[in-house]
């Protein structure tokens, strides 16, 4: 699966799951970038059938809804929208 | 797929085209310009690729006939609207909200998720099938603009009547 890498400080595997076209999403890409965490976005809507349904059932897996955007933190924890205060809180910021 | 890039002057035209309607319709949106136009530029992208409008915050399938809840305005606009004070994309935003009196704050998904999503018109069949059998058994209650007598089937009475614009607390549960 094709994920752009955005160099930063490294907090462990941090991977924002997105749609090239939400608004939500890219305030959320830009917040990560501000905090210069090193992460991986997947646009999902970019992908073609195959890589998109797994994109899908990884998304599912951390957020049942399967909604956009989906922050996988050391694949564990997940934070669902762009909720400024948690994703500052999990970067310690 | 077709990448053509959506130029600056076709998500101008687009915005006043929805912006108009919005307020033609008692809907306002939200008062970041910047902010919709991104948003206007994803319609306009999904319009490209998949042929219709859909909601540009959801992953749409690409079948018109599977995201027809989806295009935008999409089925869950105004039960947001009313819970939450905007759309999910927050495109649409309440009054206090377009007045700059409160922030938008994340929306919750109210689309059912991939495995439990039938089509629309499979839904539609559901619906028909489970009633009505009385008035009283319609799967919405109607409410009547007691100033025009606009009906319309839904949870809640619209913030403004989209035929005479009176208020929302002009309206009357009618059935």
């Amino acid at each position: 699966m094709v994920a752009e890498h955005v160099d930063g400080k490294n907090m462990g595997p941090v991977v924002l799951y997105a749609l090239s076209t939400c608004g939500w999403c890219a305030k959320t890409k830009d917040l990560l970038r501000e905090l210069g965490v090193a992460f991986d976005y997947i646009f999902v809507d970019l992908l073609d059938g195959p890589e998109q349904n797994e994109a899908m059932d990884r998304v599912e897996k951390f957020n049942p809804s399967g909604s956009f955007p989906t922050l996988v933190i050391d694949n564990r924890k997940s934070i669902v929208g762009f909720r400024e205060k948690e994703i500052r809180e999990a970067f310690g910021t | 797929m077709n990448t053509a890039a959506v130029s600056e002057s076709d998500v101008d035209r687009a915005y006043d085209i929805l912006k108009k309607d919005a307020v033609e319709g008692g809907y306002c949106l939200n008062p970041d310009t910047e902010f919709v136009k991104n948003l206007v530029r994803g319609l306009l992208k999904n319009e490209q690729r998949y042929g219709y409008r859909a909601c540009p915050c959801r992953l749409a399938s690409g079948k018109k006939e599977e995201d027809l809840d989806i295009v935008c305005p999409c089925d869950y606009r105004d039960s947001d609207l009313e819970d939450h004070g905007a759309c999910y994309c927050a495109l649409y935003v309440d009054e206090a909200i377009a007045d700059g009196n409160r922030d938008v704050a994340p929306v919750p998904e109210r689309r059912p998720p991939r495995s439990q999503r039938g089509n629309v018109s499979q839904r539609a069949v559901q619906m028909v099938q489970a009633g009505p059998s009385s008035l009283s058994s319609l799967p919405f209650p109607v409410w009547r603009c007691r100033v025009c007598g606009y009906l319309c089937a839904r949870e809640q009475p619209p913030g403004i009547c989209p035929v005479c614009k009176a208020k929302k607390d002009r309206f009357e549960r009618f059935i």
